[in-house]
């Protein structure tokens, strides 16, 4: 199968060790916080907030089928319907702009593998769920993927800039003390 | 920290029941609700089922073991859960590089020195102390080998043990450090805080990314989590020794919480209570961070420590010891 990113000329990430969801996430909150989460350092375990996440997930949709891999990206949960829709579970929408580009690279990852998906932002808190679109957003996702991969690349991680985000971030010690 | 380590001084079993774990004994039933296990310090004597360890193991609880003594016998260490290969190379890289590793090995002597001369001022018996440092501190900038550095460390440990024991009461001088056995009653004191102070360390490195075993003022392998010696360099003046100041100090600890033994001078069960609740009480307490401009804890302070090394490592500033400012 010739697949979309092959057809368009660019980089084929293939199944090995695609960009997650999360780095992508990330390039829009910190690119500190993108360079040790993608070098292993991570720190989510520490923080209380995802820790919150995941309990608001596993009670608000039990019944959904949760935490799906597909290809090397995971995704909160998916319906198979007509066509395959994703959906991204969120607390807030301080962050919606990275939410929002984190979904529609979901999509765009899915595309360049021959799967048109539908995408679906919730956030329970609001009771609000937003659909988003992939079209006409193609070249934003990939150069923001080229952003998360050249600053994977870095030697060091980029300079912490202290923002008001920063104290509620699980690197907050990590990047300050 | 909303986890909270547990320590065990009582015998007993401890085994999981509908996915909570119990302390079980004569007395009676005492819950240990996992999610709010940090780690767990045994002193009694303990009986553990293999259910109860799967699933410590699967809550990451690292259990720390002490024998009649007081002594660390050993962790149960689960499986990590957090790994950073990118960390792994760098950490032993600096290992590899010799000025890499004399440049941290300084840095630990540097960083405990200057928190004995903290504690000495607080005790008011630094005669001298702070000239003899600026010494010695050359002599650690000139060293070009490890042996040279832990020499240097070894002689200001020696004064500052001279100094301290000018402030100690009658009864309770150090004299001479001795160790395995603890010839005195300080000593056994100060090596049983040593121990428990060691086993912290352990925990806090086992929830990061860090090594334990890949060392630089001691050499890997010494002691199987030799990292946790190195950074016990640091935190021995300001909780160890502090905590066993105070309690001499203050006579919650007399001649009576020891007893001799062919092993040496040893707590007594009593003793080792009292001990035990002063070390926990100093890890709770709190100081305001002049950094992060938050309260942390003393315990806290180690994790901190450790992710200052972890910059340190991937090359996000040099590794700055901590010089205690309380």
């Amino acid at each position: 199968m010739v697949t979309e990113t092959q057809k368009r000329g660019l980089p084929d990430f293939g199944f090995s060790s695609p960009i997650r969801g999360t780095e992508i996430n990330y390039l829009f909150i910190c690119p500190t916080k993108l360079w040790y989460f993608s070098h292993g350092i991570t720190m989510e375990h520490e923080s209380e907030l995802v820790d919150m996440g995941k309990f608001i997930h596993e009670r608000r949709y039990g019944r959904e089928e949760k935490e799906v891999w597909i290809g090397g990206i995971k995704i909160d949960f998916v319906r198979n319907g007509d066509i395959l829709e994703v959906h991204e579970v969120k607390k807030s929408k301080t962050l919606e702009k990275a939410h929002r580009m984190q979904l529609l690279y979901v999509l765009y990852y899915l595309r360049s593998h021959g799967i048109e998906a539908k995408g679906f932002l919730h956030y329970p808190d609001l009771n609000e769920v937003i659909e988003v679109k992939l079209n006409g957003h193609e070249n934003e996702i990939e150069n923001a993927m080229n952003q998360v991969q050249r600053i994977k690349k870095l030697p060091f991680p980029p300079r912490a800039e202290l923002k008001p985000i920063c104290k509620k971030c699980a690197y907050y010690e990590l990047c300050w003390v | 920290m909303r986890k909270h380590s547990k320590t065990v001084l009582s015998d007993g079993t401890l085994r999981k029941r509908e996915g909570t774990l119990y302390l079980e004994n004569r007395k009676g039933k005492l819950p240990l609700p996992i999610e709010e296990v940090y780690d767990i310090y045994i002193y009694g004597h303990v009986n553990i089922t293999s259910q109860a360890l799967h699933f410590l193991a699967q809550k990451g609880v690292a259990v720390h073991f002490f024998n009649h003594y007081g002594y660390y016998d050993g962790s149960f260490y689960p499986k990590e859960k957090l790994h950073s290969g990118d960390l792994v190379i760098r950490q032993a890289e600096h290992y590899l590089d010799p000025e890499k590793r004399l440049e941290l090995a300084r840095l630990f002597v540097k960083g405990s020195a200057l928190n004995m001369e903290k504690n000495l001022k607080r005790w008011k018996v630094a005669d001298g102390f702070s000239d003899m440092l600026g010494e010695l501190f050359r002599e650690l900038e000139d060293a070009r080998k490890i042996t040279e550095v832990m020499n240097v460390e070894a002689r200001i440990r020696q004064e500052y043990y001279a100094r301290w024991d000018e402030h100690l009461p009658e009864g309770f001088k150090i004299v001479k450090r001795t160790r395995r056995p603890p010839e005195n009653e300080m000593n056994a004191l100060i090596s049983f805080l040593n121990s428990r102070l060691y086993a912290t360390i352990v925990s806090e490195l086992y929830n990061t990314q860090l090594v334990p075993t890949v060392s630089y003022l001691h050499e890997p392998g010494e002691r199987r989590f030799s990292l946790a010696l190195d950074l016990s360099e640091i935190f021995k003046p300001i909780i160890a020794d502090r905590v066993a100041n105070r309690l001499v100090k203050q006579g919650i600890i007399k001649k009576e919480h020891f007893r001799d033994d062919l092993n040496g001078v040893l707590l007594t069960k009593e003793g080792t209570k009292k001990v035990v609740e002063a070390y926990n009480e100093e890890m709770r307490r709190s100081v305001r961070h002049p950094n992060l401009k938050t309260n942390v804890t003393k315990q806290r302070l180690i994790r901190l420590e450790a992710y200052k090394l972890m910059r340190h490592f991937v090359g996000s500033g040099r590794y700055e010891p901590l010089v205690a400012w309380f």
